[in-house]
């Protein structure tokens, strides 16, 4: 099987994120970088998937130079070549990397192609969608459950109260979620081996950004802890506040 | 004159509130930069609920039934979202951020050549431009951003809006579309235990986490026991922090946050959590936050509204009684 993995590098989730000077980025001083979690995922799912049928893994990711350092650290889970898409800053506008994606995409003769469900930085949530209609190809996002037979695969996933089981023929484009599988640590080996991986560099062409982000804010901080007391003896009082000033009992 | 279209999901056969949110905030935005408001109803049982948009002061309301709807698939639904707007020169597209709307829109952004603003939680109408608020970073952040192309395209997420009876006289077109050939398809549904409400829809949620002790355990149950009571006494769901679901103490479809569901509730209760960023990431938009800890330095008090230092033990029977004796005098 010849599988492509499209990751993004974001901030740790514990970041404690700060607005720049500009008002309309984050400040990318002492974060540390990594996979986007749900990505581990989508590499895990892959790597299962040719250690049982064969073939190969790539992962590609759209960004700076920067972003190899988190390239090798997905190549590290074991597997076997990697792109790098070459643009100067990931763009804003998740149609955008999209476009571009789908063209790398579109002529590695892939079987499969997964990506996360969603990037926990910018939390779009689009960029499976996005690939799938721009390809042409089956999708399906919030996968929970996978199974692969010949060219036919069914996927369970994830909606408001429920799942949903739905089959497809491959080549498809899956969005990996929580309890796809467990991700494997990386090994030492297999950090040893991602350096000697080359990181092949394409350049694509970026189209304009449509989704243009103008402002960036904290969110209101709360005037925390109205009441903030000790005890059972604190119950009646929230509760009576509850009913009468919140008024959502 | 160009419109708004709401796309709706339905769910069940029915439409759940997430779409009555959407035609309320449709309805607002319409008067705000002068438009008419259209609802597209597709699938099987579209026809059955035709008439519910009006009810919310939605004018328009589009059926298309076709036999490639009968089942849901993203790519047909999404190509008949962006063929009605195309036909009804939609200005502004929205829908409800569900996991499927989330999906659905994209696919119809990707097909119109337009641009999404995700799982937006407020707008503003300004010289008849639309700028709306995503959080990012789990909610750390707030975004504004606006879709510089047409059609501007935004789904909401839930509790957003209340829904606002406002009827008006239904108007019901039929259409016909031209759809593709589905490239899924869907073999069933499984839905979580009947009656039991999802997180994700409740108004209320009563919340444990891992100091609630194991289940299995006598004080473990008896906490639990306790926490299910006072979410049955004031009609809420409950939800639970990821450790507690991962060691299979509740069910997965009860994990709130950044990995789990984000939710933003009328009230949240939470019981003994710690308040992880990656858990406050899941819930800190709520309206109103009660937070039950016996350490009172628990990160959870920082997003509180009112805190409670205390062993759930007690607390939570306590508040049992105090419920109870509001409920008598109703
Ligand atoms: C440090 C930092 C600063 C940022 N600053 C801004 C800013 O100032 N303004 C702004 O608007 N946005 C900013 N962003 C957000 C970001 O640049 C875009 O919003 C994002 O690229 C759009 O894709 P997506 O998140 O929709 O993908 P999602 O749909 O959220 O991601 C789903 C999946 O798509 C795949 N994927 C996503 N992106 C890539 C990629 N580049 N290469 C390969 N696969 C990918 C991954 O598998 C991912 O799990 C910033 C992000 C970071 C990390
Ligand atoms: C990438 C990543 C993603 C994550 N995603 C999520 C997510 O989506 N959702 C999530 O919840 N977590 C998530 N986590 C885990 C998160 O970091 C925390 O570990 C988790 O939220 C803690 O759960 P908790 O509050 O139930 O338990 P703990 O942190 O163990 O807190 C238990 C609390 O109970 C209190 N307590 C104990 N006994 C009593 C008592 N008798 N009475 C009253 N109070 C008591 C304690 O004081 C303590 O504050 C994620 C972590 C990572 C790294």
């Amino acid at each position: 099987m010849n599988i492509a993995v499209c990751i993004k590098q974001t901030p740790d989730t514990t970041t404690r994120v700060k607005i720049a000077d500009n008002g309309k980025s984050i400040m990318e001083e002492g974060i540390s970088w990594i996979v986007n979690p749900y990505d581990e995922y989508a590499i895990e799912e892959a790597l299962q998937l040719t250690e049982k049928h064969g073939g190969e893994v790539t992962i590609i990711s759209l960004g700076p130079a920067g972003i190899e350092k988190t390239i090798r650290e997905a190549l590290a889970m074991g597997a076997h070549k990697a792109i790098r898409i070459h643009a100067d800053n990931i763009p804003a506008d998740p149609a955008v990397t999209a476009k571009a994606l789908a063209e790398t995409l579109k002529s590695g003769g892939y079987d499969l192609i997964f990506m996360g469900r969603q990037a926990v930085d910018d939390d779009h949530g689009q960029m499976p969608a996005l690939i799938s209609q721009a390809l042409n190809l089956p999708g399906v996002s919030m996968v929970v459950k996978l199974t692969i037979e010949g060219n036919k695969g069914t996927a369970l996933r994830e909606i408001e109260g429920g799942h949903e089981k739905v089959s497809f023929n491959l080549p498809a484009v899956i969005g990996a979620n929580r309890h796809l599988n467990v991700p494997r640590y990386r090994s030492l080996k297999g950090i040893m081996q991602a350096k000697k991986i080359p990181i092949e560099v394409k350049q694509a062409p970026l189209t304009a950004e449509k989704l243009l982000l103008e402002k960036m804010e904290y969110p209101p901080a709360k005037q925390s802890g109205k009441i903030f007391a000790t005890g059972v003896e604190a119950v009646p009082e929230v509760v009576r506040l509850l009913r009468e000033e919140a008024k959502v009992i | 004159m160009s419109t708004i279209l709401v796309a709706t999901e339905i769910r069940q056969g029915e439409l759940k509130s997430i779409n009555l949110e959407v035609f309320t905030a449709a309805v607002k935005i319409a008067k705000e930069i002068n438009l008419t408001t259209t609802a597209l109803l597709s699938g099987k049982n579209a026809a059955s609920l035709a008439e519910i948009p009006a009810k919310y002061g939605i004018e328009h309301t589009v059926v298309v039934e076709d036999a490639k709807l009968e089942k849901y698939s993203p790519d047909c639904y999404a190509a008949a979202i962006a063929e009605v707007a195309r036909q009804k020169d939609a200005k502004v597209i929205l829908m409800g951020a569900t996991y499927t709307g989330k999906d659905l829109m994209s696919r119809a952004a990707q097909i119109l050549d337009t641009a999404l603003a995700q799982d937006c939680t407020a707008y503003r109408a300004e010289g008849g431009a639309l700028r709306f608020t995503r959080p990012m970073y789990a909610g750390k952040v707030r975004a504004e951003v606006r879709v510089a192309s047409a059609p501007v395209m935004a789904t909401f997420r839930a509790k957003t809006f209340k829904p606002e009876e406002n009827p008006v006289a239904a108007k019901v077109e039929k259409l016909q579309l031209n759809l593709p050939e589905p490239l899924t398809v869907l073999e069933a549904i499984e839905t979580a235990a009947a009656g039991k409400l999802d997180v994700s829809e409740a108004d209320l949620i009563v919340s444990g986490g891992r100091g609630m002790k194991d289940p299995n355990t006598p004080e473990g149950k008896e906490n639990w026991a306790n926490l299910e009571k006072l979410a049955e006494l004031i009609g809420a769901a409950t939800g639970c922090s990821r450790p507690v679901s991962d060691d299979g103490w509740r069910s997965h479809d009860e994990h709130i946050g950044q990995t789990g569901k984000t939710v933003s509730p009328m009230l949240y209760i939470s019981c003994a959590m710690s308040g992880a960023i990656q858990h406050l990431a899941g819930m800190s938009s709520s309206k109103c936050i009660v937070a039950i800890n016996k350490d009172p330095e628990a990160p959870i008090f920082k997003a509180a509204d009112y805190g409670i230092v205390g062993d759930i033990a007690q607390v939570l029977p306590a508040m049992i009684e105090e419920v109870k004796k509001l409920k008598a005098r109703d």
